[in-house]
């Protein structure tokens, strides 16, 4: 399709890509800059692109802050649960609706759809005492159960297009084959659909990680169930923010999704063309 | 489809009961609690069981519709959401396109740059965001040469500031899914319509536009989905919903209306609108999938 675009227009096009790709990687550019920027430097009228003193001295102040690492492993084991959680069970729902033909198939693929569109955050009050009743308040259970739940729409609806496209006559011929029914599931369908598996997850990843108002909500009492979210808020104060504990906190929550996001963009990227085709 | 042996009757069903059972738990009964508490009386005191709860009927509809903050901060809601919406959407279309445009290194810092903005957590980019709008040593304020303009003081401002953080950090869905769309269409079919003389225009209205539009589809509803419960940049970019509460949404309003003045009840009616908005969306979107002839 390239070469179809005259020449002036496609160097005009890379052009405004490369000062776009700058902007948007601006944010991200400043907080890192300012995390290893010196106290007295940020907050100084003159903001500079530069710093002529980096410091590690705001990554000191967030891990020396209490429970940091602590709200860091939380987050982590929230989210990587809630992952794998929703991967497996998507996996399993996506292929009852796509390779079996039932009574009720149809009402439940539009229920799913349907729960797609649930605002999660307007059950915040029934889960609360769901959580409080089971004695999961102030636990990391009562972050990932909810997520769990609610990243399982999508990705079952997601996968289907996965499933599909896997061609029965692969069924067909391990069956042939003398393999049973769950050794197809996990040992041919499953690497099979992996791609999407990785697309969903990051979704489900996403939606854990960035978890903001259950972590709020949820864990009152025990703060050391808290997950990075509150944490950065720490240093957070409307009213005098300690911006470079702020950045440091921002940019140490910040990798381990760009580390993650890095590592699947390729599958990501032919993952949703592949979803999308269907 | 498969053929039908002695035991596929319960095969699926084994299959979906992890699935169902943890929907079931953890959305329909909150569901069916959401709507039950929306009719109680339901306040601190009766949560510590000091009095027992009472049945209000509509009772909280009725103070809920009889507050005019409430028909504010719905306006606000659909208004706010539908502009992020819309400027998403544009942003990640055009930028689509262009990626289809250009060589691999732009592409790739594009996409880079773009990933990264999608990675970033809600709470980090309101802070970061904060930080680069901030009047006093902000970035911005200076290469605009605003001065101490603050950004946050204003309703309309505040809003708009929150709308261009959400927007950096959803584009990258919309461009991401609608790149590899475009990608995924036949590269043939583009060139012959090249080679029938068609020019751009016509070929994204006549031949691509027609191949994406269940991407598109997905991508706004999706967009719509997310804009309209926005919670975490509202809350903290305005600090708990703007000063005096200018800049809340139905979200925010919620929370504070449950967890910061135990009005469980009120909350949860909040939460009732909320819910029958986005399904009345649903609904809509269901209907323009039957009638573009998609199979379930």
């Amino acid at each position: 399709m390239n070469s179809l675009v005259r020449r002036p227009w496609r160097l005009a096009a890379e052009a405004s890509a490369l000062v776009i790709a700058a902007v948007v990687a601006f944010p991200l550019y400043w907080m890192v800059l300012s995390a290893f920027k010196p106290a007295g430097e940020i907050e100084s009228s003159e903001a500079r692109p530069w710093t002529l003193a980096p410091t590690l001295d705001s990554f000191r102040r967030v891990f020396g802050q209490q429970e940091f690492g602590r709200y860091f492993v939380n987050s982590l084991v929230v989210a990587c649960t809630v992952v794998i959680a929703s991967a497996l069970i998507a996996f399993l729902a996506a292929t009852a609706v796509t390779r079996f033909r039932f009574r009720f198939r149809t009402t439940l693929l539009i229920m799913f759809l349907i729960a797609q569109m649930v605002p999660v955050e307007a059950l915040t009050i029934p889960l609360f005492f769901l959580m409080r009743d089971f004695g999961q308040l102030n636990t990391l259970g009562s972050l990932i159960l909810p997520h769990i739940a609610f990243s399982l729409p999508f990705a079952i609806w997601m996968l289907r297009g996965f499933v599909k496209a896997v061609p029965e006559a692969l069924e067909e011929a391990a069956h042939l084959d003398g393999a049973s029914r769950s050794r197809f599931l996990w040992q041919i369908l499953f690497p099979l659909v992996f791609p999407g598996l990785v697309a969903t997850s990051v979704f489900s990843f996403i939606s854990a990680w960035n978890d903001f108002l259950f972590a709020k909500s949820f864990i009152i009492s025990d703060t050391s169930q808290s997950t990075l979210p509150m944490a950065l808020l720490v240093f957070y104060k409307p009213e005098e923010p300690d911006w470079g504990g702020v950045m440091a906190a921002s940019t140490v929550m910040t990798i381990p999704v760009l580390i993650f996001f890095v590592l699947v963009q390729r599958r990501l990227v032919s993952g949703l063309g592949g979803a999308v085709k269907d | 489809m498969t053929p039908a042996r002695p035991f596929s009757n319960w095969t699926p069903w084994i299959y979906l009961a992890p699935a169902l059972v943890v929907l079931g738990g953890l959305l329909v009964y909150p569901i069916y609690q959401l709507g039950l508490i929306s009719f109680l009386e339901y306040t601190q005191v009766q949560v510590s069981g000091g009095e027992p709860t009472s049945f209000q009927g509509f009772g909280n509809y009725a103070a809920l519709f009889g507050d005019g903050e409430f028909w504010r901060v719905l306006l606000a809601t659909v208004v706010f959401a539908a502009a992020c919406v819309v400027s998403t959407l544009a942003v990640g279309c055009a930028l689509a396109v262009l990626l289809t445009r250009v060589r691999a290194l732009p592409r790739l810092a594009l996409m880079l740059a773009a990933l990264g903005a999608w990675a970033t957590p809600a709470v980090t980019g309101s802070t970061v965001w904060l930080l680069l709008f901030d009047p006093d040593f902000g970035p911005v304020n200076r290469i605009l040469g605003l001065g101490d303009h603050s950004w946050t003081y204003g309703r309309y401002s505040a809003f708009f500031l929150v709308l261009l953080e959400v927007v950096w950090c959803s584009f990258p869905f919309v461009m991401v899914t609608v790149y590899a769309g475009i990608r995924a269409v036949p590269a043939e079919v583009l060139e012959a319509a090249a080679l029938d003389g068609a020019s751009q225009w016509r070929i994204w209205r006549s031949v691509l536009a027609p191949m994406l539009r269940p991407i598109l589809v997905v991508v706004t509803i999706q967009s719509v989905i997310w804009d309209f419960k926005i919670f975490t940049q509202i809350y903290v970019m305005t600090n708990g919903g703007g000063i005096a509460r200018q800049n809340l949404v139905l979200n925010v309003y919620a929370y504070q209306k449950a967890f910061a003045s135990s009005q469980y009840s009120l909350g949860s009616a909040i939460g009732v609108v909320m819910l029958l908005i986005l399904l009345v969306i649903t609904l809509v979107y269901l209907r323009l999938l039957r009638t573009q002839g998609e199979e379930l």
